[in-house]
């Protein structure tokens, strides 16, 4: 069991890049990379799910720990 | 876990053909949590739209969809519902779609009460077709065909809907993501004519010409204008000046069309 509170799935074939997600994440886990995505923080996530909710393409996917 | 949006979506669909940071995606997935929360079965569910971005909804949804003319989508929806009362019908569509084009069937439809939940994305411009301005574009601002600014007055959507007689009348941003699937499903629970106008962004023909930096720039702005019904009350005038009201804004209770409809069938067979 991970110490985690979540793990983000990014599916980069439905990421366009748009960047809300990164904007809108309270502790900065997302950043832009080009035109997509990355996690690059993964420890600092709180599973508030702004992200996912947010995505208007589909791409995020927050499994909650 | 995640919310599983891929139950209620055609298999193979994504990517959808919306740019990026357009907000029909985030209303999409608000509808989908709305009709999970009403407990909607798909297969006595139709959800039908006209032409435009936000009509291409009715693609990505497996469900009974109907995917009609411009404008159009409420004459089919009535017909949908007038056929098959039992039916759960839910219309999408965007500004240019609902209160241009459509316009005629859009306050009749409000006017008949009928039962159907009518989601409206406002992104203030024709975006499939081209950027051209539509009925909701801003006094002032530029889209293709009014490149020195818009010279029309604005229409307010939910205030035309109230006054056509719709029942049940609410407001949200793209925005306000968790707000949009709660008014829709209070909207589908609804008996009569529900308009849920959700304020929508299109960075692709509106943001750019009108001095939007990015999608995020336009998402800012759609949570700066949006101001909630009971918080409202208590401003003046000039705070609520280029201010949106959200929230539930109308609601009542009217006879609903198709049990008047079936009363004047019960009625005929009898005479």
């Amino acid at each position: 069991m991970s110490s985690r509170k979540a793990e983000i799935e990014i599916i980069e074939r439905y990421c366009k890049g748009c960047s809300i997600c990164a904007e809108f994440c309270p502790t900065k886990v997302l950043a832009m990379d080009a035109f997509v995505v990355k996690v690059v923080d993964a420890d600092a996530c709180i599973a508030c799910m702004q992200c996912e909710l947010r995505c208007p393409d589909f791409a995020i996917k927050v499994h909650k720990n | 876990m995640a919310y599983d949006y891929d139950k209620s979506l055609r298999p193979g669909k994504l990517p959808h053909i919306w740019c990026p940071g357009c907000g029909h995606g985030i209303v999409m997935k608000g509808l989908i949590r709305a009709m999970d929360t009403c407990e909607l079965d798909r297969k006595n569910t139709a959800i039908v739209s006209g032409i435009g971005c936000a009509s291409r909804i009715s693609g990505y949804i497996d469900a009974c969809t109907l995917h009609t003319a411009h404008g159009r989508a409420a004459a089919f929806a009535t017909g949908v519902k007038m056929a098959k009362p039992e039916m759960n019908v839910i219309v999408v569509g965007g500004d240019g779609d609902g209160t241009a084009i459509g316009g005629n069937h859009f306050i009749h439809a409000c006017r008949r009460n009928i039962d159907m939940t009518y989601v409206i994305m406002n992104n203030f411009i024709y975006g499939m077709t081209g950027g051209q301005f539509s009925p909701c574009t801003p006094t002032g601002d530029k889209a293709s065909t009014t490149v020195y600014g818009n010279p029309d007055p604005v229409f307010d959507i939910s205030k035309l809907a109230i006054g056509a007689g719709a029942t049940f009348v609410a407001r949200t941003t793209a925005f306000h993501a968790t707000q949009i699937d709660k008014l829709i499903a209070e909207g589908i629970k609804h008996k009569g004519m529900s308009i849920i106008e959700v304020i929508d962004d299109c960075p692709t023909t509106y943001g750019r010409r009108n001095q939007f930096r990015s999608v995020i720039d336009m998402m800012k702005r759609l949570k700066d204008m949006a101001v909630p019904v009971a918080a409202a009350a208590k401003m003046t005038a000039e705070q609520l000046d280029g201010k949106m009201l959200t929230g539930v804004l109308h609601k009542e209770v009217r006879p609903e069309y198709t049990e008047q409809y079936a009363k004047i069938i019960d009625l005929a067979k009898s005479a």
